[in-house]
Order: C-alpha cells, then structure tokens, then sequence
C-alpha cells in the first residue's frame, strides 16, 4: 500500500437559489448520499454567476467549478441562465488556451425537483476530477504589499 | 528650494512609455524646470552606478515603465526601490504585464528554443544558448538570466502609484506630475486615473443603446464601421464598458475599438473575466449553435481579454504542458 494519501478533488459548486440549490436540499431531505468533495455557494441567480468567481476559485484552490441553474426557459429572472450560457462558452474556450481540461469547469441545469441529478452530477464530476489529478497552476507572485500597506503598517 | 530628483528606468518593455513622456511636447521644459532628471537611461547617459551612489530615499519618485522579466531587471527595479520614496508603475507592463507577459501563455524554454534553434534563419549547430556566465581567457562574463515567467512590477517591489495605459496619455502623465510638485497624490496604492469606463468619455456615448443586444460579433477588418455609432451595438469588441478611462477615449474616436489598455476599474479583481463576462452577456443568441456562431467573431478569448493584464489575472500564466 502506499503512502500518499489517494488525491481527493475540492469542487467549489455555485447553484441558484431558486432552482439547483433547492435541489441540493432535496437530495438531502431525501437521503440522496453524494461525494463530499463539494463546497456549494449559493447564489441568487446562475446569471450572477461573474467569471471572475471560477478563475478566482481555482487560483485559490478547487480543482474544479460546478455551476448549477434553472432549466432554459425557467430561469425565476427570465433570461439570468441565457446569459451564463453564453458566458459559459467564451468562459470554456478561454480556460481551454490556458491548457485547463473541459472537464474541470462544468454547467448543468438542474431544476427544483431533481434532487437526483445533484447526486448524479456531483458524483460523475468528482470522478472525473479525481482522475485529472489536482490542478496544477503556475504559482502566481504574491503581490507585493502596496506602499499603503507599507506605510500604514509603519 | 532644491528641486526634487526624479528618475525613469525601463525594463521589458517597447519604448512606447519612454516615447510617451517626450509626448507631453513643450509641457516637459516645464517638468525639467520644475524637477531634476537624474536617471534616464533611455534618454540620457546613466550608469547604474550612479544610482548606487545615491542615497536610499534620495530619488523624490522613480518612474518605472516595463514588466519584469529578466534578474538584471529585478535587481535594478529592488535597487530603484531603495533610493526612491514614491515608485510609479508607469504603463501598462508595470501595471499589469502589458504586452510582455502576454508571454506566460508559453515558456521560457520554448522561447529560447524558438529563438536559439527553431527560426528558419537560425543556424545554431552546437546548440549554443545564452549562458548567465561563460569563461574567456579575459576572465568571467556575465549575462542576465530569463525568469521563468513574466510579472508586473507590483509582484517584483512594492508600488506607490499606477499611472495606467499603453502607452499612459500624456492627460494623465501631466496631471500626475502636477500633482506630484503640488503634493497633491491621492492615497498611495492608487490609479492615477478615474475610476470609470471608457464609455463615459465617449464621442459615441449617447448612441449606445440601453440594452445592448448583438447578434454577432466581428472584426474590425470585416465590416464597414459607422464612424458615429457606438462600435460595441455595432458587434465589434469594444472593451471600453469595462475599461478605466483616462485616454479620452481616443481609440473610438479613431474608429477603433477599446481594447483595454488602462486596465481594470478599482472594483474589479481580474480583468479579462470581467471583460469575457460583458461581452458574452450582451449577445443576442440562447442556443448553443447561435452562441457559438455569434462568439466566432471573438477568435482568441484569452488574447482579447488579457491583452495587457495576464501576469495580474487570477490564472497568471497558461499551465505547463
Ligand atoms: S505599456 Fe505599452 S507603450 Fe508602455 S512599454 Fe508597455 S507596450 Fe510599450
Ligand atoms: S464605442 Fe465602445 S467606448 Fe464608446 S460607448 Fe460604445 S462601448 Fe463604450
């Protein structure tokens, strides 16, 4: 047996309030047992879903980002999932030049009622994950303190 | 009074920032009057011992343009530091990596070896690479060494201020040294620029519609731009929404769309997300097939939006092969 423990993936998922985080509670009233290597942020709207919330995620540790929103068409603010499609694929195809594997940035749409496919979903890109192996980003320079922390600090 | 020491240094940079300050035309006779240029390698002939001479704190501000890229550059720019009370990242390179770090989306070795081997006119039969030192029967040369990657200034020394832009324009360089001689700097870790879009400075402002919704997006090459429209509803990729302004928008105006030389605003985090995230969001498609179609226009996301900030963006540089 080795020694190493067996890598496990941190997956930091952001679901809407309205449809896929109330899915996620389902799957837990309902007893849906799913991996625990997610960290789910809810937010109001898959549409409130900033690009800069996955980029900053995976600098600062996940090794993948799981997004979750209303089926098309049900979105509670009519078009907030439209617009992280399209965010979604310009987001994809950027990460792609950065040498970031598909499979680590993932959107699903998951409605209220399918508290299974949280399960299903989360399990499947834990997997996946799991066999990427941690994400390996150039350590980025801390910067360094600005001058006015320099000279609050004296 | 004795008039306050200033300095300019470069480091992996163009020129354009160095050209930007003979720019501000006759304003620089007021500025050579006002302050005493003691080190300008570009311009004038400095050695670098004549900053190691200086005192520490001797230098009133140091204006430094250029990513930092090599040891000499690091070396220079922590000596600077030392002599300098107030270091100004000048430019987009020092502020966010500019041009030059566009190269963390490669490597150092696959840049030596591009240049060292792979060219067409390069021949290189012994590979022979440059080396930080080589022994010849004069003794010991030395050569500065490549970083690994590129990083802004703000990631090598601490910074005062960022004079922003690509180069900074003339407007903002102006003001800066005026509120330098005036004692006037806003507090230390500031833009020296307004903190709002490009767009507000815009000649085509009111042409920009409430909701913006654009079927495709294209390239400038590739269509017949309207020299008084807003160029972002004409579905060309104007950054300018995102964009700190400061330039007069002068791009625009100039039928060429922002491409986001003055950076981010100050409450944005990571530009280019921010910037992808503005653009996709104004097209008017909701299948995937139409998406795609209509982001054809945007070719090279990470090249479009980092264009100026990739060593300051959350990724930092694209992940070994
Ligand atoms: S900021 Fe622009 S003008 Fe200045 S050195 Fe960099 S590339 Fe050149
Ligand atoms: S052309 Fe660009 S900078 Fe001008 S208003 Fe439109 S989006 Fe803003």
């Amino acid at each position: 047996m080795s020694d190493t423990p067996a890598f496990e993936p941190r997956i930091v998922a952001f679901f809407c309030n309205w449809c896929t985080y109330t899915a996620a509670d389902l799957a837990g009233t309902a007893r849906l047992t799913y991996a625990p290597n997610v960290r789910v942020v809810r937010i109001m709207c898959s549409g409130r879903l900033d690009p800069q919330f996955v980029v900053t995620a995976l600098r600062q540790g996940a090794d993948g980002v799981l997004i979750g929103g209303c089926h098309p068409g049900d979105c509670h603010y009519q078009e907030g999932n439209y617009k992280m499609l399209r965010r979604f694929h310009l987001l994809k195809r950027m990460l792609k030049q950065f040498g970031i594997d598909d499979q680590r940035v993932r959107l699903e749409w998951i409605s209220a009622s399918e508290g299974d496919k949280v399960q299903r979903v989360i399990n499947e890109m834990v997997a996946q994950v799991r066999d990427l192996g941690p994400l390996a980003l150039v350590g980025k320079p801390t910067p360094h303190p600005d001058a006015s922390e320099k000279h609050a600090a004296a | 009074m004795t008039k306050p020491k200033v300095g300019f240094y470069w480091c992996a940079s163009c020129g354009g920032c160095e050209e930007a300050v003979v720019d501000l035309h006759e304003a620089i006779l007021d500025v050579v009057a006002a302050v005493d240029i003691v080190f300008w390698p570009c311009a004038m002939d400095f050695k670098r011992t004549d900053v190691e001479a200086m005192a520490d704190g001797e230098l009133a501000v140091c204006f430094i343009n250029g990513a930092v890229r090599t040891s000499e550059q690091f070396e220079m720019v922590e000596l600077l530091r030392r002599k300098a009370g107030v270091v100004i990242a000048f430019g987009a390179c020092a502020q966010s990596g500019g041009i030059p770090g566009l190269a963390n989306f490669t490597s150092k070795a696959a840049i030596l070896a591009n240049v060292y081997e792979d060219t067409r006119t390069t021949v290189n039969p012994h590979k022979t690479y440059p080396q930080a030192t080589v022994q010849v029967p004069e003794g010991t040369l030395t050569l500065p060494v490549l970083d690994e990657t590129v990083r802004a200034l703000g990631q090598a020394i601490p910074v005062d201020y960022y004079l922003p832009g690509c180069p900074p324009p003339a407007k903002l360089i102006a003001d800066a040294v005026g509120a330098i001689l005036a004692g006037t700097l806003p507090a230390p870790g500031s833009v020296l620029a307004p903190n709002v879009g490009v767009c507000h400075e815009c000649t085509r402002k009111e042409t920009k519609p409430e909701k913006m919704l654009v079927t495709q997006f294209k390239r400038p090459h590739q269509v017949l731009i309207d020299p008084a429209q807003c160029l972002l509803a004409q579905g060309l990729v104007c950054l300018g929404p995102d964009t700190r302004s400061g330039c007069g928008a002068a791009c625009p105006a100039g039928n060429m769309p922002c491409t986001g030389c003055l950076g981010a605003l100050d409450q944005v985090r990571d530009f280019g997300a921010k910037a992808l995230s503005g653009l996709a969001s104004v097209l008017d498609a909701g299948e995937d097939a139409a998406i795609d179609a209509g982001l054809a226009g945007v070719p090279d996301p990470a090249g479009t939006f980092y264009r100026y900030s990739l060593p300051a963006s959350e990724l930092f540089a694209k992940l070994p092969e």
